[in-house]
């Protein structure tokens, strides 16, 4: 399984993360190893097998719809980036 | 003092031999000359210890003590610690400081135990070696006893490294693929990986949700037993905790072994185990048969998949985790963004390493658009064929035995410019996170001055069993004993 610059590049931005053009070649060839290594899985079969998401296969636990928590918004701001009048701040979205 | 068990220290402590504020110095003053060149703890927490190892005794003098009462330890850097800087081994959170603490954090502050500080790990958990760290890589003492620079296995290694150098008696870590289990046997320590679901979760930075588990590490099969006593345990908090009693897991370490069944996966004795390697694995075998178990060999005929459904399940979880590290509410921002999205890339692309960058890539490839069936989905059908395997297997069988790991510990910067030979670090311990099933690795032997540890896996909730059976071997064996010079 081969991967392209053309893929890596959409996957790039998908993922969000900045990818330079000298990155490329370098991350053509290992995520190309990896995907190699990950392709032995076609080997399988798995036709009749049901996906397996837990181990345990537990589901989602419902609680009451109560409030649990305090609002702790002053001590999670404190270790932001930036906050302004109880508000995380981001570049400008909207011009 | 430092060569002492948490067994051992809990005694001394409750004898008055010794305070908690003297035993805290000594293991502080160890840490900060030893750990220079080791590099295993990212953060000492020097102020904060010695205030605790006071309250512990006055707790204990109060007659309020548990086991844990004044007894030091450390923490995976990976466990959030309420206003102590919990980084994950990443530039990305190397300023991070939580408002919180994780369920486990918070279970050792309750029972009184000291914490020194916490350990260093591969970025994220992702590694095998503890190289990937922002923090520089963790060196293995037995590899310096040797004069070579080699890795303490990881991603748990700097726990590791810790404890088999005698810095702490006791770590926390954890294990996604063998992140408990490989840099204990590399290190020489005793380690394990409970069932998925036994160990809260909460406050633990996320890696792969459906396999990371929290454990424990320390020289004796005992000391996991007390730790896990204090770890184990439903937590509401995290929503994949599994709501079911919590034995005493020292109350039956002493039970004897005679009649348990042994199962030898043969899948776990080819490849690209060595002679010597196996030759230690097979010779603590025969200590069990000594014992009186029986030996079987046994098959897990999906063994050889298990990477490869690793290799989808792990990154493809991991990039959604981490796609909370954008910037904008904690953790590393880059330097004036020109607008949002600027923000998350490059915040992105300067915060994480290599090794995370890679796999948040392959997950992100996984689960896109046309693909999610031929990886995810199929990588999840493989994962139930291989927890299928295990589950056969322990109709016959109490216990599985395997070596941890193929070879003993490698030399640093040997395995990181390919990462899919990385990667093969963990043949003999992912599928046993993939099946959701608990793991110890026990030290069992040396190869070249190296140690060897000694794979036991075990069905579901049967950690008691397992340290039943550890323990009970490291009556007759003292591998766990020796110490890297």
């Amino acid at each position: 399984m081969t991967i392209s610059r053309t893929d890596i590049e959409k996957v790039a931005v998908l993922a969000r993360i900045r990818v330079d053009e000298e990155q490329v070649s370098a991350l053509e060839k290992d995520l190309g190893n990896i995907l190699d290594l990950v392709d032995q899985l076609s080997a399988a079969d798995t036709d009749s097998v049901a996906p397996m998401a837990h181990p345990l296969d537990a589901v989602q636990r419902l609680r009451a719809d109560e409030v649990t928590e305090n609002n702790e918004r002053e001590a999670f701001q404190a270790i932001a980036p930036a906050t302004e009048n109880g508000l995380y701040l981001v570049p400008r979205v909207i011009e | 003092m430092h060569n002492k068990s948490v067994a051992e220290l809990s005694r001394e402590l409750e004898s008055g031999k010794i305070s908690s504020v003297e035993l805290t110095r000594q293991f502080l003053g160890r840490l900060k000359k030893e750990d220079e060149q080791l590099n295993s703890f990212i953060t000492i927490t020097e102020e904060q210890a010695l205030a605790d190892a006071h309250a512990a005794d006055e707790q204990r003098a109060a007659g309020k003590a548990t086991p844990w009462t004044g007894v030091p330890f450390a923490h995976k850097d990976i466990f959030c610690t309420n206003g102590v800087a919990t980084t994950c081994g990443s530039k990305m959170l190397a300023n991070f400081v939580p408002p919180y603490d994780a369920t486990v954090t918070e279970n050792f502050r309750k029972a009184g135990a000291v914490c020194l500080g916490k350990t260093n790990m591969d970025e994220f958990a992702m590694g095998s070696s503890t190289e990937s760290s922002f923090f520089g890589a963790t060196t293995n003492p037995w590899g310096l006893s040797q004069g070579e620079k080699r890795v303490p296995g990881g991603s748990s290694g700097g726990s590791a490294a810790a404890v088999a150098a005698r810095l702490v008696p006791a770590a926390t870590a954890t294990d996604t693929g063998g992140s408990i289990r490989q840099p204990a046997a590399l290190c020489g320590v005793t380690g394990l990986k409970p069932t998925y679901g036994r160990v809260s979760r909460y406050g633990m930075i996320a890696f792969a949700s459906s396999l990371d588990q929290g454990g424990t590490m320390a020289r004796t099969a005992e000391d996991n037993a007390l730790m896990l006593n204090v770890m184990a345990g439903f937590d509401p908090k995290d929503s994949t905790s599994i709501d079911r009693d919590v034995p005493d897991y020292t109350a039956t370490l002493n039970e004897p072994l005679e009649g348990l069944r042994i199962g030898l996966p043969k899948e776990y004795f080819t490849g690209n185990l060595s002679a010597a390697m196996e030759e230690q694995v097979r010779g603590a075998i025969r200590e069990y048969e000594k014992l009186g178990a029986t030996i079987k060999e046994v098959s897990l005929p999906h063994a050889d998949l298990a990477i490869a459904a690793y290799y989808v399940i792990a990154p493809a979880e991991a990039s959604a985790n981490l796609s909370r590290f954008d910037g904008a509410r904690y953790g590393y921002r880059c330097e004036d963004p020109k607008d949002l999205l600027d923000m998350y890339t490059r915040t992105r692309a300067e915060g994480f390493g290599t090794e995370v960058k890679r796999r948040i890539l392959v997950g992100t490839y996984a689960l896109s658009a046309g693909y999610f069936d031929a990886y995810y989905l199929k990588a999840q059908k493989v994962r139930r064929l291989i927890q299928q395997d295990f589950i056969n297997a322990f109709k016959d069988v109490d216990v599985l035995m395997s070596p941890t790991t193929p070879s003993p510990a490698f030399i640093q910067g040997e395995k990181t410019s390919d990462p899919v030979t990385m990667y093969l670090e963990d043949v003999f311990t992912i599928a046993i996170n993939l099946a959701g099933i608990p793991a110890m690795s026990v030290p069992a032997g040396f190869v070249d001055g190296l140690p060897v540890g000694l794979q036991i896996i075990g069905d579901y909730f049967s950690e008691a069993r397992l340290l039943n059976a550890a323990h009970q071997f490291q009556q007759v064996t003292d591998w766990h004993q020796r110490e890297p010079q």
